[in-house]
């Protein structure tokens, strides 16, 4: 359509050109100014009706050829960025690259250091049932409290769907069941050994095994909990045989840890679990690459094999696998993805490999309020509180399992999100502020060119927690939709949510969306609406509905 | 924070007075942001609220502001005959445009903030900043004579029906600064149309239209009290009880002219600079250009207008001019189509009024279509009805009512590309 509206412009502005001349040269008014103007305009319309079939001849085409999903320009019009766009970065070869030009880089203060750092360790580590979305509050716990377990022994399963086996990322000893509210199971609570001890699995032949053992085997071992399914970010349904399934290899989102850099030293596990996605996807497997920087991401990314490679070069959710997605081979309710992180696979392939368990996380700690940010080397569900001691400043922190933008607040004393390989630390901001609205004393991160962020590109702020404003009904638009790199009306889209439209959440496209694809329309929305919580909300509706 | 401490203390209880707590929770928030976080969702928020986003609404005007309480006064003083250059006597010009203005400001804040704060203490929620905006506006696209009870029901219409009666700040459907003018232009037409009403001085307080020529400007105390105590003591120019407009003087704007006569006809009258700077009778805000422009400008670089409407707007007016021009059937329509931005309140349409994002098309496909038929209505409207002959109101007002629905095809053309994508999808998996 974009190309429509510059055909669109291109016709006016040689109307105009071509008629304010004749305009101007008779100015008190004759048939002849009108038999010009009309004969200006047919031919024009005819040049137009001329350019518009031959693209359009060009374009079927390239259909029947095939051609036009390579991502060629195949129209008569350049694209602009065509003609003045930046040129592809040479590592890219003759891959295909996806330039998404919606959306913000939040830079903050507090990047992690690329080290890690060994003598951090967490002492407990706590699997969540909350963290997995659509399960049933009360999982069936198998081991009792007081007992031991090893690193890949079953701790509970929802009695829903009792194949998914969830297991212990640690050995220890299983020291408490937290419940929250209705009884429900909030943590299972691991207190680790000194020596981890693995529960050995017998090594599967990738080759000649098949789909089904394979799924078994990965449904036992507990790694199928790593495979979310997208509509809905369920975990994947063991019955079912996906599409298409999407790594993204980088993350984009405010102080995410470098995944080219925690993937060093585990190549082989990471090629391993591709290997293994390869058997379990109808497709294919998409890796989501990095374009966004010099030189190329890390060769493991780079040269895996069996995979399809996709390039994306924008800013933040470009690293999104939503995104990715969308632009790749979009989701609906019959056609489903299954996405699996990064480090999640090299768990996968490890347990491949080597036949253990081994739910090592590299997570980093970041964010204005730590002392020293940087890497650290644990295990799924650690302790938040252990990892950050002595590293927090301050004293009315907040400490978010994740990013800034789609990650919970978890007490000191609280765990790692299931999914989550980073911390971040900022503090709170319960002050008041003078003519805050208007006259802002400290920097604030925005997207607004009413603050002059714009000019210093570089700058790196501390946030605070303060919503800067009060909710308020919509009144901007547009605004989410240049944060926003999807075909996608995500204000409509909320607002269908809101009044339950169950037919124009879908039209809309609900099921491309989770709630870290609209965390940053959240962070920009001059109402301060809560997008991510709305999201969640029309995605339980329409799941409720089948 | 001795300020902050006191205002604490005196927040009045929110179940025993809410509309006190209301006003209060107005004031309070607006001079200080409030202590709240974020819970749930996003752990940081943009700087950005509406408060901030009305503001700079607010700043844009302020050129217009200046511009038209000098241009109240110049008009006036111009139908007397006298200080007729346009830097004689600022100081005067200035003091007559603020006597005007300042009732027209007052009144249109307290009958539109009266009833917003009475809803928003009776919904139980904080007041909402839009009619930060909409009480800024409508001082501006009022005829400087506009009589204070009929700008008061006015306000009161627009607010009311135009806006709270749709559920407030966000969910009105027609712009509710326009609201108040065409209900003025409705329900009072002589005040609101015809040759006699735009500049200064021909309208007494009940809406009747005096006798043009030989009428004798009276002036109150706040003129020849205030004001000429004040400037007799600086040894400036006074103002002089009695005098009467010139002979020959109309006050038609240029689009009056235009509309009943050729282009030369204005011409005659005021010169194309004239126009461009703004020194002709109007509506208060909407007549210098460069002011407006440089708002338009302050909107575009913040980002907060958009510039999608603004741009298919001028496409839109020059398109149909070109039509016109291309036709001439009647004079006006061979007026040329780069001077029908002279004449007129075009520009301030475009700026501050078809840009309201509430009213607007809300999807950026529909934008470049709602601002191109603004355009394209508009001129229809000035340049082929004969009975009123400015078309932006009318045009920006029907083009609102018809946003949803451009909207609405904007969005089914999004859902039909959509199910079209995954039922060849479903055809290709099977």
């Amino acid at each position: 359509m974009k190309n429509g509206i510059t055909k669109l412009a291109f016709l006016i502005f040689f109307l105009t050109t071509s008629l304010s001349a004749t305009a101007q040269t008779s100015n008190g008014g004759s048939s002849n100014l009108f038999i010009y103007g009309l004969i200006a305009i047919a031919a024009l319309i005819l040049i137009a009706v001329i350019l518009q079939v031959s693209d359009n001849l060009l374009r079927i085409e390239a259909k029947q050829l095939g051609a036009n999903k390579s991502g060629e320009n195949f129209s008569i019009f350049p694209k602009a960025g065509n003609l003045f766009g930046s040129s592809s970065p040479e590592y890219l070869g003759s891959d295909q690259i996806t330039h998404l030009k919606q959306g913000h880089d939040i830079l903050l203060e507090g990047v992690a250091e690329k080290s890690v750092d060994h003598d951090v360790q967490a002492n407990t580590f706590a699997v969540q049932p909350p963290n997995f979305i659509g399960m049933s509050p009360i999982p069936k716990v198998l081991p009792e409290v007081g007992t031991s377990v090893k690193a890949g022994d079953v701790i509970f399963f929802d009695k829903k769907r009792p194949e998914i086996k969830y297991t212990a990322p640690v050995s220890g000893e299983v020291i408490d069941v937290k419940r929250g509210a209705k009884r429900s199971i909030a943590e299972v609570v691991i207190l680790k050994d000194k020596e981890m001890q693995y529960r050995a699995f017998d090594k599967f032949d990738l080759e000649n095994g098949s789909r089904e053992d394979l799924v078994n085997y990965m449904l036992e071992s507990g790694v199928w909990t790593f495979i979310r399914q997208r509509p809905y970010d369920l975990l994947a349904d063991p019955s079912e045989i996906p599409n298409n399934i999407f790594v993204s290899t980088f993350d984009s989102a405010p102080l995410a840890p470098d995944l080219n850099f925690v993937v060093e030293g585990k190549e082989a596990a990471f090629q391993k679990g591709l290997d293994v996605l390869g058997k379990l996807t109808g497709d294919k497997v998409y890796l989501g690459l990095d374009a966004r920087g010099k030189s190329a991401p890390a060769a493991a990314f780079a040269n895996a094999t069996g995979v399809e490679r996709r390039w994306f070069n924008g800013p933040h959710p470009s690293g999104n696998v939503g995104i990715q997605i969308h632009h790749t081979a979009p989701v609906d309710a019959n056609n489903k993805a299954w996405v699996v992180g990064v480090q999640d696979i090299i768990t996968i392939g490890t347990l491949f490999n080597d036949g253990k368990y081994d739910a090592s996380r590299v997570v980093a700690i970041g964010g204005a309020e730590v002392s020293n940010p940087k890497y650290v080397q644990t295990y799924i569900g650690a302790n938040i509180g252990d990892l950050v001691k002595g590293n927090v400043e301050g004293e009315a922190t907040r400490l978010i399992s994740g990013d800034v933008l789609s990650g919970k607040h978890v007490p000191a004393e609280g765990f790692l999100n299931y999914f989550d390989d980073q911390i971040t630390a900022i503090k709170e901001g319960d002050y008041y502020e003078m003519f805050g609205w208007l006259l802002p004393i400290a920097p604030r991160p925005s997207v607004s060119k009413t603050f002059p962020n714009f000019l210093f590109k570089d700058y790196k702020f501390t946030p605070d927690t303060n919503t800067h404003g009060e909710q308020r009904a919509f009144v901007v638009t547009g605004q989410y939709e240049k944060v926003l790199p999807m075909d996608i009306f995500p204000q409509h889209l909320m607002k269908a949510i809101i009044v339950n439209d169950f037919e124009r959440m879908e039209g809309l496209g609900i099921y491309e969306l989770s709630e870290e694809d609209v965390a940053l329309c959240e962070f920009v929305c001059t109402s301060k609406q809560p997008l991510q919580s709305i999201l969640r909300e029309g995605l339980d509706a329409m799941l409720d509905q089948g | 924070m001795g300020l902050l401490n006191f205002l604490k203390k005196i927040e009045p209880d929110k179940k025993k007075s809410p509309f006190l707590h209301t006003l209060f929770d107005g004031f309070f928030t607006f001079a200080f942001s409030p202590n709240t976080t974020t819970k749930g969702g996003v752990h940081i928020r943009d700087g950005m609220d509406l408060k901030r986003t009305m503001v700079h609404v607010v700043i844009a005007m302020q050129l217009c502001y200046i511009f038209g309480t000098y241009n109240i006064g110049h008009q006036h003083f111009v139908a007397l005959g006298m200080h007729t250059g346009f830097v004689e006597a600022i100081h005067l010009k200035l003091a007559y445009g603020l006597i005007q203005i300042l009732p027209i400001f007052i009144v249109t804040h307290v009958v539109g903030l009266g009833i917003e704060f009475w809803f928003a203490a009776k919904k139980g929620h904080a007041i909402e900043e839009g009619f930060l905006v909409s009480g800024a506006l409508i001082p501006l696209i009022m005829p400087p004579d506009i009589p204070i009870w009929i700008l008061a029901m006015a306000v009161a219409f627009a607010v009311w029906i135009g806006k709270e009666a749709f559920g407030g700040t966000g969910m009105n459907i027609l712009n509710v600064a326009l609201l108040a003018r065409v209900f003025v232009f409705f329900a009072y037409p002589t005040t609101i149309s015809g040759d006699q009403v735009w500049a200064s001085t021909f309208i007494d307080e009940f809406g009747t239209v005096k006798a043009a020529a030989g009428s004798i400007a009276d002036y109150s105390w706040w003129h020849t009290g205030f004001f000429n105590g004040l400037f007799d003591w600086m040894g400036l120019d006074t103002f002089q009880q009695g005098a009467a407009v010139v002979d020959g003087y109309t006050g038609a704007t240029p689009m009056g002219i235009a509309a009943k006569g050729s282009w030369e006809d204005v011409t005659n009258v005021y010169s194309t600079s004239q126009m461009w700077w703004g020194a002709i009778p109007g509506s208060v805000g909407e007549t210098c250009k460069p002011a407006i422009l440089v708002g338009a400008a302050f909107l575009l670089l913040t980002g907060i207008a958009s510039w999608r409407i603004m741009i298919s707007m001028i496409l839109g007016c020059a398109t149909m001019g070109l039509i016109l021009n291309a036709w001439g059937a009647t004079e006006f329509m061979l007026v040329p189509w780069y001077y029908q931005f002279y004449i007129g309140s075009f520009f301030f349409a475009m700026a501050f009024m078809a840009t309201d994002p509430v009213t607007a098309a809300s999807t950026n496909r529909g934008k470049w279509m709602y601002g191109f038929l603004i355009g394209m209505v508009g001129l229809i409207i000035r340049v082929l009805n004969p009975a009123y002959p400015e078309g932006w109101m009318l045009a920006i007002l029907f083009m609102n009512v018809f946003a949803p629905l451009i909207d609405h095809y904007v969005i089914e053309g999004n859902m039909a590309r959509r199910a079209k994508r995954s039922g060849k999808a479903v055809e290709t998996a099977a």
